[in-house]
């Protein structure tokens, strides 16, 4: 590795901007002539819409408009979809009610959009948005996913009987059910996965453009994926066509998930643009944010894992609701199936798997991917079960893992899967050397003696990265390819821009993917830059989401330089009458091998353009576009360690020490994955013991609407972690790169709450596992 | 926010006479509760007097054991002020621990004690300390300052100028932080001071009361007793009338008051 290549710890070039606030986010984008929107929302859960009565609020101050779904609708805007077909096991496909983007009838949840209101200012369209007089008819709600199933509960969509989306299954129930009959021990748990609002630093907001001139719509919106939006906008929304529709994504505070889908609100500015015949932004308030941003989590489920008489698992089997909300997010119905179901082998041998997941209509918010989107909900199953059966068995919880790791390579699952490589044991030894795993009962007696109740966790978790390739998601279900592309554009004087169609909301592509070119084609890093986020510019593309940005967005780089090298040494060959087979790129030089024969790359990409003498027959330029489809999943691995004190007075648990031991294959830049890891932690932590969404059973309120009632992570929560890496390429990439985004969200929850029942000797805890129920849980088992 | 009329009172007598004229005035200090209310709509005055360059409110004065400390004197001017932290280091580190940096630099003690959130704390110091409540009009004891949830003795319009206090012999300071907001889940404020020539101890609970800060007399006879954090060991506080919510049972506030209890005698004998 250089200074700047694959493998420095260089420092994220992006950050200068972001540190000194001179980001430009949507709301910092100002277009000739833009009015503000504010959008009027149901208070109510579940209601009628009887009447909207729009007349006071026209009349206000600077109104320029206020448009109902009646309008919308008579414009053949269409109604949000959900991209991913999943069947019931009846051979049915999945059960979608409507979801219009501005509710005309019946609206489903707190937060449900039922008018839009423009206006010369925002203060003066909230003004506005609250003079419009909606009638509702209240009607009964439900919010329990599990409630929302029995009997006699309300309905939210007609399409969907039962408030049943699907019911869904995979792998070998008769063969499951065989092992369980017959085995020497079987562990048995209830697990609740808690639902978790997303909280992008920066909320969601669109401003759409309606140029009537050219009769052409520019949408300016936070999103992980533009082109993504603008395909959906247009096939299905009949916002425009594709070529009159140009979305742009520039800096993005943040997405975690929550900004791959396409929303109400950019469809619904896009279209007020038109009708209008001004730009229209809006501009998400953190209210609206924990009202309308797609949450995420959400599972309750019953597991049984079998072992025999040598505490090998020989089946597993799990039964979830998952709670899908009001609508059909975007990808939704990929997440408690395809993303979650075919993890639970873990890293595990397994012979028999069977999940069953039911998905439900409620009157919340809708439930979409979230960093590590059912992943983490199959490692929290699968992690809670192996610890708890370490427990019911009597045996170390770190050997019991130990005996059931796969070991051989390729390793093919009975859901799907097939591992490529890993080596599941070098990282349970990183972790429990680094946590001093055998010096735990002497520091649980040294609490002890200090009133505290020490306790020790672990997690060995798998996640599949780069969802990918596309005929396999295809297969099953996907309504789009998951490749990606780039297109590297060597300038006349050889600077570069790379255009990759992966988006940056965060993750430093503009450094890693700069690294990436530096090292190949050994250039400055300041000479190249990275172009995202805009489909005017870039080349078709898929986004930023399940850690794919570094295992498919820069193999597609990789592969574009392929083919600028290859093209440059051609031309160096020719210049320098040399064979190209000789030619070797070095120090910012094409050079003649075992010559003193050289050549400065500027010069080489100069000739490109100059075109005075290059090979016969052989094009102009030096720009290259590839696509990527990868041949399998990547799958990253680790070991996380979790120790704890708790406060029996207090219930408060503070988290003494966290270890992550994980393999990403190879790494780009440590620094940038050791954060990616650090904030993946944070959020770990965060679901474990703070983040629990709620909504009010009775009503449908959000009562966690604001941070004054739902708890995110600061910094005084967290330890400083203790973090490694080990390293099994992944074969399956030109980089060996496995992806690193969401690994520590996946595998830390299970680690911790495994620690804080191992403290406090119940094993009932839910997540998050705040001061209250841990007291609780303490004073019930002292009342015994 | 909706859009409204915005005065600055130059002095306390500007502040009222300005106060007459909206349809609905309201005084601003810090502003760190009113301002976040204003943008979420929840509040709405058409007129807002900002007290905050108004020079007669700042400032603490300490003079023996005495202390009187200005309505418009902020959080962390009362965390720093020297003279105070030497006759009453428990409200000095009260106020030190008061939200984040930023809402110790703007919010002021005026503001909050007249906002009188169930789960501020410089409430269970001011009834604990038995201060006085000094206002434009009037004085009133704490005890009778604070009437309920948001709710105080001030008449519309009535300004407080000033918090007086004696210092006690002993105080100290404890509270568990609501996860979430991270005000006081439950604080407890203890001090032991002299009433009629005769030790006297006062114990106020705050962020657990369903009517706000309180006394608590379980607490307050066993310090009485005998002021050791011990003493308060295995005291039972009754959970009725405490609050219940998605962050606290009444039985764990209940639970909290006798733990922050003993931690807050700790420090006060320290
Ligand atoms: C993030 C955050 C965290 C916080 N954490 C805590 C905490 O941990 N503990 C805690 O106790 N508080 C906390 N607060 C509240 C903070 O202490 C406020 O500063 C305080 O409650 C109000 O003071 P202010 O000067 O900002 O008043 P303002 O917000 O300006 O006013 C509050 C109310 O008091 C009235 N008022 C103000 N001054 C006077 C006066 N002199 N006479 C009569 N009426 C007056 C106003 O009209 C208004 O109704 C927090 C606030 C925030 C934003």
């Amino acid at each position: 590795m250089g200074v700047e290549g694959i493998g420095a710890r260089v420092a994220r070039k992006e950050d200068r901007r972001f540190v000194t606030g001179a980001g430009r986010y949507v709301d910092d984008m100002v277009v000739p002539g833009m009015k503000h929107a504010a959008f009027v929302r149901s208070p109510y859960a579940h209601a009628d819409v009887k009447k909207i009565d729009v007349k006071a609020a026209e009349a206000m101050p600077g109104v320029i408009a206020v448009l109902t779904g009646k309008q919308l609708k008579g414009d053949g805007i269409g109604n949000l979809i959900c991209g991913w077909m999943i069947h019931s096991k009846d051979g049915t496909p999945m059960k979608m009610g409507a979801w219009s983007p501005l509710a005309v009838d019946r609206v489903r949840y707190v937060g449900d959009a039922v008018a839009i209101v423009v206006a010369e200012t925002k203060g003066q369209a909230r003004d506005a948005a609250e003079a419009v007089e909606v009638t509702y008819r209240e009607k009964k709600a439900v919010v329990d996913p599990a409630r929302a199933l029995a009997k006699g509960a309300p309905q939210l969509h007609p399409e969907a009987e039962g408030n049943l989306i699907y019911d869904w299954e995979i792998g070998d129930g008769k063969a499951v059910d065989a092992a369980i009959a017959s085995a020497a021990h079987v562990t048995r748990l209830h697990i609740v996965n808690n639902r978790l609002v997303p909280n992008a630093i920066e909320p969601r907001a669109a401003l759409g453009h309606y140029d009537k001139a050219e009769d052409h719509f520019t949408c300016w919106t936070t999103s992980q994926n533009p082109h993504v939006a603008r395909l959906v906008m247009s096939a299905f929304y009949n916002v425009a066509p594709e070529n009159k529709l140009r979305v742009i994504a520039p800096d993005v505070g943040g997405g975690f998930g929550s900004k791959i889908f396409i929303y109400p609100e950019e469809i619904v500015c896009l279209w007020a643009s038109k009708r209008t015949g001004v730009p229209v932004k809006w501009v998400a308030d953190r209210t609206e944010s924990f009202m309308t941003d797609a949450h995420g989590r959400d599972h309750v489920t019953e597991v049984e894992m079998a072992f025999d008489k040598d505490n090998r698992i020989t089946a597993l089997k799990v039964d979830t609701i998952a709670n899908f909300g009001a609508y059909m997010s975007l990808f939704s119905s990929s997440v408690p199936t395809y993303l979650y179901a075919t993890l639970l082998s873990g890293q595990y041998n397994i012979p028999a798997i069977h999940a069953n997941v039911r998905a439900v209509y409620t009157n919340t918010s809708p439930v979409d991917a979230y960093r590590g989107a059912g992943r983490p909900e199959a490692t929290y199953v699968l992690e809670r079960t192996m610890e708890t059966a370490a427990r019911e068995l009597g045996v170390s919880p770190a050997e019991l893992r130990r005996k059931n790791f796969v070991t051989q390579f390729p390793h093919q699952t009975p859901v799907i899967m097939a591992y490529d490589a890993g080596d599941y044991a070098a990282s349970l030894d990183a972790a429990m050397k680094a946590a001093d795993y055998a010096g735990f009962s002497e520091r649980k007696k040294a609490a002890a003696k200090k009133g505290k109740l020490r306790g020790i966790g672990m997690s060995c978790y798998i996640e599949a990265c780069g969802i990918a390739p596309s005929a396999a998601v295809g297969s099953l279900g996907a309504g789009v390819g998951l490749w990606e592309s780039a297109e590297v554009r060597v300038n006349a004087v050889g600077t570069i821009e790379v255009l990759t169609g992966s988006h940056s909301h965060g993750q430093g592509h503009e450094t890693t993917f700069a690294q990436l070119v530096a090292q190949r084609l050994s250039v400055p890093l300041d000479t190249v830059s990275i172009v995202h986020g805009d489909t005017d510019k870039v080349q078709m593309g898929m986004g930023t989401y399940g850690s794919r940005s570094g295992a498919v967005g820069m193999s597609a780089v990789f592969k574009a330089l392929d083919k600028v090298e290859a093209k440059a040494k051609k031309i160096a060959a020719h210049l320098m009458e040399a064979d190209e087979a000789d030619i070797v790129i070095e120090n910012g030089e094409l050079k003649v091998a075992g010559t003193d024969k050289k050549l400065p790359w500027f010069q080489v990409a100069l000739a490109s353009y100059t075109a005075h003498n290059l090979p016969a027959g052989m094009e102009p330029g030096l720009k290259e576009t590839a696509f990527y489809d990868p041949s399998n999943f990547t799958f990253p691995a680790g070991c996380y360690i979790c120790e704890v004190e708790i406060d029996p007075d207090t219930g408060v648990t503070e988290i003494v020490q966290f270890v992550a031991a994980d393999d990403f294959g190879n790494i780009i830049n440590p620094m940038i994955v050791e954060g990616q890891v650090h904030g993946g932690i944070a959020q770990g932590i965060g679901q474990a013991l703070l983040e629990g969404c709620r909504y009010d059973p009775a009503s449908g309120q959000l009562v966690t609407a604001s941070y004054m009632d739902y708890t995110m992570p600061r910094a005084d929560d967290l330890p400083s972690f203790k973090v490694s890496t080990s390293n099994t390429p992944c074969p399956s990439n030109p980089l060996g790169i496995k992806g690193c985004g969401e690994a520590g969200a996946i595998g830390s929850p299970p680690a911790v709450i495994n620690a804080v029942t191992d403290a406090i000797g119940d094993n009932d805890l839910t997540m998050p596992a705040t001061p209250l129920k841990v007291w609780t849980a303490l004073k019930a088992a002292t009342r015994h | 926010m909706y859009s409204l009329n915005y005065h600055r009172a130059s002095s306390v007598a500007d502040a009222v006479k300005l106060a007459k004229k909206g349809d609905d005035v309201k005084y601003l200090a810090g502003g760190m509760t009113l301002i976040p209310a204003m943008k979420t709509r929840l509040s709405a005055p058409s007129d807002l007097i900002d007290l905050g360059h108004i020079g007669e409110l700042k400032g603490i004065k300490v003079s023996g054991k005495n202390v009187t400390i200005g309505a418009g004197t902020t959080h962390a001017e009362v965390a720093a002020n020297e003279k105070l932290k030497a006759v009453c280091p428990a409200v000095s580190d009260l106020a030190a621990h008061i939200g984040d940096p930023a809402v110790r630099h703007k919010g002021t003690i005026g503001g909050s004690i007249a906002n009188n959130d169930p789960a501020a704390d410089y409430p269970a110091a001011l009834l604990a300390l038995d201060a006085t409540v000094v206002t434009n009009k009037r004085e009133i004891a704490a005890a009778k300052f604070f009437t309920g949830l948001f709710e105080t003795a001030l008449k519309d319009g009535e300004i407080v100028t000033a918090v007086r206090f004696t210092a006690p012999a002993k105080a100290g300071y404890e509270k568990f932080r609501n996860p979430a907001s991270r005000y006081a889940m439950t604080g407890v404020f203890v001090a032991k001071g002299k009433a009629n020539g005769k030790d006297d101890v006062r114990v106020a609970v705050t962020g657990a009361g369903e009517n706000g800060v309180f006394r608590s007399k379980e607490i307050e006879a066993a310090l009485s007793k005998k002021f050791d954090a011990a003493a308060v060991e295995g005291v039972k506080v009754p959970s009725k009338n405490l609050m219940s919510d998605i962050h606290a049972s009444a039985d764990y506030r209940a639970a909290l008051v006798v733990v922050m209890a003993k931690r807050a005698t700790a420090k006060a004998n320290s």
